[in-house]
């Protein structure tokens, strides 16, 4: 009786320390695909780290990992070294991240833009990105004088298909003489490819060029060429001060810090998070003076009724570009249609690469 | 008096000596990270420490070096063969990823089903295409007197488009959302895993076999006598009759199929099927992989450890310490400039001697 007292107070003392311990101990780590100084996707993520940091949590990052053999070992190697929750921060670390969290149950597992959940500690997040094209859509169709717009798309995946799409019905709604033409990179980051592929849309009559790719190449290219371009993941405006309307920017700050004291405090539990500008996941840059007054109210007040959900990006009668009906008319697209989109909206030019 | 430099070479370099320099040149990498770190403000023992040991303190980490050294050693070996023989073969990360192109084929077409043969099929396939597309360069150096550094080097970058075209395109998982990664491979074309739980797989043994082969082709045959006089004079060579262009198409067979099969290991063993990201620069890091093992089958193997480490050594340090991951680069790129330094030093003596400017004028 004495014997299994003295075992039980021992147990709990010992659980008792090991849990405070953990608490003082919790470590978040981050896996990126870029280097932190991209000005694009990784340096938006380093941005929610230091916001993890900022809130008190330690926190430590590993940059520039490959999508290859090696992401599985530093995930490993974060999840083994101490780290409670890890976010792994491009599509490529889908498989790896799955694969550890089989072997690590106790560590949380927090994936961007993947759809796989095998394990109950692995969460998925990515952001509506489409409302903020929704946005330049509208802004791209009142500013062009060509009635043209030169769209960089790095790979032919749902997110980026949405993003045209949403772009070229919110371009068409306030210009319906539009055309859309895009040049397909097949990369997130390669600033020279992104470069020649502006130019390469400048020399076909675009006046504003849209990207949705990592460097800050393409603005660079559009300020030279003096015309109208968009910031992409981060607020890249001190990049092409003339050339850039306003910029996407993911601001993942909140959202981390959120689920980093929810994984300390144990209230983390799988979910799969789409947020979009109601969150403030999708925030938009400063909108440049060369806009206009009228419309910058007009493009403010447009931000206000997506977040508000009184204005969705796919809103019907929405036609492919046979003029097949995809949405009706009143209806708005789901979730599901929306994740799976592979199809362009009249008004894109080309065929999607297959 | 002028202060003039001199340099001359050396006669007799002891053959002990040569052998010894790769260490000279890791220790002066070692001590040359150690003043770097100290320079970026950490301590210099401490970030060592993560650096070269805490990796490898661990049979899971001793498996990933084993796994990262495996393609590095594979590719080095087939490298060797080219080197010795005075064919710069650039573009083994081509060879390799054409093989992986070809091999993943094979694996994709054996899609969900079962068999004994599959996988032996999957590595036959990777070894063929490495060595079609390592004579590409081979074929028109031979025949056409091109420059087999630019052609290879160039068919690098045509083999990675043509991988880009194809995960992004036919092959692409039609369940995967165009995402560019055809399906993950089925378990008959995987190599099997030596341990439950670690990711050091069969392919090893290719490697090692590799190794062996290239020891006994290298110093027990005729075409390794051929290789190693064309290396030290092609002149002497052509004198004593030997084949020049046959000799160039199979050192640059024996390359390619290397690197074809290293590209083969790294899709069947830890990654399991074809993406973009199938090699970071493997078939670059390699060349340095050969001039440090001196392009010996047994330094290639040491040689090979060496540069795995200074990858795994990165990112340890990066977790453990936030010391930045392309230091790694940057062990890399020391290792290689001590090599050629201590070499230049082996080889040539340098003279200061005083003369007059009368003297000079001469």
């Amino acid at each position: 009786m004495y014997k299994n007292f003295f075992r039980y107070l021992i147990s709990a003392i010992f659980l008792l320390g090991l849990s405070v311990n953990s608490n003082a101990d919790f470590k978040v780590g981050f896996v990126y695909v870029g280097p932190t100084g991209d000005h694009g996707w990784t340096f938006q993520h380093h941005e929610g780290r230091n916001a993890v940091e900022a809130a008190g949590i330690k926190t430590t990052f590993v940059e520039s990992v490959p999508e290859g053999a090696d992401a599985e070992r530093v995930i490993r190697q974060l999840a083994q070294s101490g780290h409670d929750l890890i976010f792994t921060t491009s599509f490529g670390y889908m498989d790896p991240t799955n694969k550890v969290a089989k072997d690590f149950p106790n560590v949380k597992f927090e994936h961007a833009t993947g759809y796989k959940r095998e394990h109950s500690n692995v969460s998925t997040y990515s952001a509506r990105f489409y409302e903020g094209r929704t946005l330049l859509g509208h802004i791209a169709g009142k500013m062009t004088k060509t009635n043209t717009i030169g769209y960089i798309a790095s790979f032919p995946i749902p997110e980026v298909i949405r993003g045209i799409n949403a772009m070229t019905l919110a371009a068409q709604k306030v210009n319906p003489n539009i055309k859309t033409k895009i040049v397909w990179v097949f990369t997130w980051y390669d600033p020279g490819k992104e470069a020649e592929a502006a130019q390469a849309l400048i020399d076909q009559g675009a006046d504003i060029i849209m990207q949705h790719t990592d460097s800050t190449a393409p603005v660079q290219t559009a300020e030279k060429a003096g015309v109208w371009s968009f910031g992409q993941a981060s607020d890249m405006q001190r990049f092409a001060p003339k050339s850039i309307l306003t910029s996407i920017i993911d601001d993942w700050a909140p959202y981390y810090v959120e689920r980093a004291i929810a994984a300390r405090d144990g209230t983390w539990n799988q979910q799969d998070t789409w947020h979009g500008l109601k969150e403030g996941m999708v925030a938009m840059g400063p909108y440049n003076s060369a806009m206009g007054a009228d419309l910058v109210k007009e493009v403010e007040q447009l931000q206000k009724d997506l977040a508000s959900g009184k204005v969705h990006s796919f809103t019907g009668p929405i036609y492919d570009q046979k003029g097949n009906i995809l949405v009706a008319e009143g209806k708005v697209a789901d979730d599901g249609m929306l994740a799976g989109m592979n199809v362009y909206v009249k008004g894109v030019e080309g065929d999607i690469p297959k | 008096m002028v202060p003039l430099i001199k340099i001359e070479k050396r006669n007799d370099v002891p053959m002990a000596l040569y052998f010894f320099t790769p260490f000279i040149a890791i220790i002066l990498t070692i001590l040359g990270g150690g003043i770097i770190f100290y320079i970026l403000g950490f301590n210099p023992i401490e970030a060592l420490k993560f650096y070269f040991i805490t990796p490898i303190s661990n049979l899971y980490g001793l498996s990933e070096l084993l796994l990262k050294a495996t393609p590095l050693c594979l590719i080095a070996i087939g490298l060797s063969f080219c080197f010795k023989s005075n064919n710069w073969n650039i573009g083994a990360e081509g060879q390799l990823t054409f093989g992986a192109i070809v091999g993943g084929g094979v694996a994709l077409l054996f899609y969900n089903q079962e068999g004994f043969y599959i996988l032996p099929l999957v590595i036959l396939a990777g070894a063929i295409g490495g060595m079609i597309f390592a004579l590409i360069p081979a074929i028109l150096k031979t025949y056409f007197n091109t420059n087999e550094i630019l052609v290879s080097l160039m068919l690098v970058y045509v083999s990675k488009l043509l991988l880009d075209y194809l995960v992004v395109g036919p092959w692409s998982n039609p369940e995967g959302f165009n995402f560019p990664e055809t399906r993950q491979f089925s378990d008959s074309s995987r190599m099997p895993l030596l341990f439950e739980g670690l990711r050091i797989h069969a392919g090893i043994f290719l490697a090692l076999a590799a190794v062996m082969l290239s020891w006994f082709i290298l110093y027990k045959t005729y075409l390794g006598f051929q290789i190693k006089v064309s290396g030290l004079s092609l002149k002497t060579a052509k004198y004593a009759g030997f084949k020049g262009k046959t000799m160039i198409l199979v050192v640059f067979m024996i390359s390619g199929a290397c690197a074809g099969l290293a590209g083969v290991g790294e899709i069947t063993g830890p990654i399991g099927q074809l993406h973009r990201m199938i090699s970071p620069d493997y078939g670059f890091t390699a060349i340095i992989v050969a001039f440090l093992g001196r392009l010996n089958p047994f330094g290639i193997i040491f040689a090979s450890l060496v540069v795995a480490l200074t990858y795994l050594g990165a990112e340890t340090a990066q977790i453990f310490l936030q010391i930045p991951k392309y230091t790694g680069q940057v062990f890399q790129g020391m290792i290689l400039f001590f090599l050629l330094a201590s070499d230049y030093l082996l080889f040539f003596k340098v003279k200061i001697l005083n003369l007059n400017k009368n003297e000079l004028r001469h």
